[in-house]
């Protein structure tokens, strides 16, 4: 029978299957942060279950966590509290913590990538919906609630039924200032925010293969915003060589056993889904949302289009948008540049490049939250921070940021944010703030103008 | 895990669609690191305004409004994977959520908390947004073991889905930790197996 790659690595991480009811699938790695995992060791404590397998656990904290003087004791009492919670489960369950300060902290859907955490064919969950990102090596992926969590911890399995198929095409050369975030946003505003739930995505196509491995990274992060569970990128020779080295990658011959391996994981030809949607690259122009879900998005040039119901015209009355208005000269006051879904260096190195001898427009606040201290690192060598810093801007230390507020870092009632996050949901980036969901390379132009521009202008 | 079988209960009604997570239980309220208390929260800043004052017109703080299900808009609980929003809803009162779609996550959190999510077609959902709104104090009866969930008083009766084994799971209170634990051996042989084809 012919497979798709989903199927492939799912089946080969069945353990068991229930009559008439769910399977059991295996968990490989098991990744853990300080928000999420704390009510799921008590659970185990309170019933005397041992952690089955630590050593396929990884734990970060990122979630919680300031992104200045991260040397100093983290002021917020509940925050420090959850992230000490996290040092003594981790410690007393021998669970390895990148603990803040450590020299591969970061988000955790950056941090495991960079590491060789993340391999092809493998299965991966963690408590937070972005797990989708680590799809992009042809992982199954997937984000996952506190209970289970728990049960991953107690049997490094999770009962499951398996998903039905969804394959998204797109096909052709991307027009210029059109980024991989522009690709998903395009996607999702087409497919709806819900077009996907009960569904794992494959995303194929030359725009796919194309892509760098960050930005098939920023693609699959995002499936969880039109309702999938996880989406997938077939692995090749891009995914291999970004793996090859990293200090949790297989060496040597194991590495090469392993590539030959992964090389048969690619969906067969003539292989069928359920359900399939095909795009032209050339139609995808810079995204921006003007709404408050994901699915609200329009190209940069394009007006608001006209609400279909209640709950649109809700959110456009939070948004303090009007039904055929145009964004482009809309004064913006904030701008976010990081979260799991863009904070990656190709990231940072493409709103360097468009800022570069410019200077950062003075009513605006911006926020450079590098993903992880490797990436931090990397600015710094690449002299990014020296050229952020002569047009005005500071770099912050890595973590989640403003993407979901519960730090310090809030974007103030009623104001609105360009933000390269992956929700614009109400008061996501603090209570009243209002986002707008864009590429970096969209963000890096408000932060210069103090406007939103059209950049598929600038760029001709 | 406590056990559920049949309810009858008045209604609150939220028509509203693509009801996310975020606004289920918002960010800041997620330090805490036991399970308690998120109820107070719930729905925070649609509840609330920003000085803390209670804002009236909104379902839940709409005192006609009364019981332990809650009747939603299309696509509830989207968004983050946040179990603290299915910990907040049943921390408020509620045992039963009706909706004519709901987030996978979503869902798979709510029913790992004997918080049972009912899908119904969009057409019985409107009809029960209207009789509600007709008539606040009128009853829903649900049957798990049947599957059906039926207005009184009136001849709305629709029948739902649920997966056998989850099914089984809440009659009984029983929950996946105990069942995985019971699989060990097998789960045990699974790694031995795929260490040796490598």
């Amino acid at each position: 029978m012919k497979k798709t790659l989903f199927d492939k690595v799912w089946d080969a991480h069945v353990v068991d299957t229930i009559e008439n009811g769910p399977q059991i699938l295996y968990i490989d790695k098991h990744l853990i942060h300080e928000v999420t995992s704390p009510q799921a060791f008590s659970e185990l404590e309170n019933r005397n279950i041992p952690i089955f397998r630590p050593k396929q656990i990884v734990a970060t904290a990122d979630h919680n966590t300031p992104t200045q003087n991260q040397h100093l004791p983290v002021s917020d009492e509940l925050s420090r509290h959850q992230l000490q919670k996290l040092g003594k489960n981790c410690k007393k369950n021998n669970i390895t913590l990148y603990e803040l300060g450590h020299k591969y902290n970061g988000i955790v859907h950056v941090m495991a990538p960079e590491l060789g955490v993340t391999q092809p064919g493998m299965t991966m969950v963690c408590g937070d919906s972005h797990t989708s990102t680590h799809g992009a090596f042809g992982t199954i992926a997937f984000g996952i609630g506190t209970s289970q969590v728990a049960q991953v911890f107690a049997s490094q399995c999770l009962l499951l039924t398996k998903p039905k198929s969804l394959r998204v095409i797109v096909n052709g050369t991307l027009n210029k200032g059109v980024l991989p975030k522009d690709v998903i946003l395009y996607i999702i505003s087409k497919l709806g925010t819900n077009s996907g739930t009960g569904y794992f995505c494959e995303y194929a196509g030359d725009v796919f293969e194309n892509m760098t491995m960050e930005g098939r990274m920023t693609v699959c992060n995002m499936s969880i915003e039109m309702g999938a569970r996880g989406g997938m990128i077939a692995p090749d020779e891009t995914t291999f060589e970004y793996i090859k080295g990293r200090e949790f990658a297989p060496k040597g011959k194991d590495f090469e056993n392993k590539v030959a391996y992964w090389k048969t994981l690619p969906t067969d030809n003539g292989a069928t889904f359920d359900k399939e949607y095909v795009f032209d690259a050339k139609d995808i122009e810079p995204m921006i949302t003007y709404g408050t879900n994901p699915g609200m998005g329009i190209k940069i040039s394009e007006n608001i289009p006209n609400s279909e119901n209640e709950s649109d015209k809700k959110s456009l009355a939070y948004m303090n948008f009007t039904e055929g208005e145009s964004l482009i000269g809309k004064p913006i006051n904030y701008v976010f540049i990081g979260s799991c879904t863009n904070s990656r260096i190709e990231d940072f190195r493409v709103a360097a490049n468009y800022i570069k001898g410019k200077q950062k427009a003075k009513n605006v606040t911006a926020w450079l939250v590098p993903g992880s201290r490797q990436v931090e690192a990397q600015i710094i060598e690449e002299g990014l921070k020296d050229i952020f810093k002569a047009a005005g801007f500071e770099l912050r230390q890595p973590g989640c940021s403003a993407c979901l507020a519960m730090n310090d870092d809030k974007i103030p009632q009623g104001e609105y944010c360009v933000s390269t996050s992956n929700r614009n949901f109400e008061g996501r980036q603090g209570q009243g703030s209002r986002t707008i969901l864009a590429s970096p390379l969209v963000a890096a132009a408000t932060a210069v103008e103090g406007t939103i521009i059209d950049i598929s202008k600038q760029l001709v | 895990m406590e056990k559920f079988s049949t309810l009858i209960s008045t209604t609150i009604p939220l028509n509203i669609s693509n009801v996310d997570t975020d606004q289920i239980i918002p960010a800041r309220f997620l330090k805490a690191t036991d399970k308690k208390g998120f109820g107070d929260n719930l729905f925070r800043d649609w509840r609330y305004d920003k000085q803390d004052n209670l804002i009236s017109d909104f379902a839940l703080n709409n005192q006609k409004y009364t019981g332990s299900i809650l009747v939603a808009g299309d696509n509830f609980g989207c968004g983050s994977s946040r179990e603290h929003a299915a910990w907040a809803l049943a921390g408020f009162g509620f045992k039963v959520i009706i909706s004519s779609f709901f987030a996978d996550i979503f869902k798979g959190n709510a029913l790992n908390n004997v918080l049972l999510p009912i899908q119904v077609s969009e057409d019985i959902l409107q009809q029960l947004f209207q009789v509600v709104e007709k008539n606040a104090n009128i009853q829903f009866e649900i049957n798990l073991e049947a599957q059906t969930l039926s207005v009184l008083g009136t001849d709305i009766k629709t029948t739902f889905d649920i997966d056998p084994y989850k099914k089984t799971c809440l009659i009984n209170g029983y929950d996946d930790i105990d069942y995985l634990l019971s699989k060990k051996d097998k789960i045990e042989a699974f790694e031995l197996q795929k260490t040796q084809s490598l």
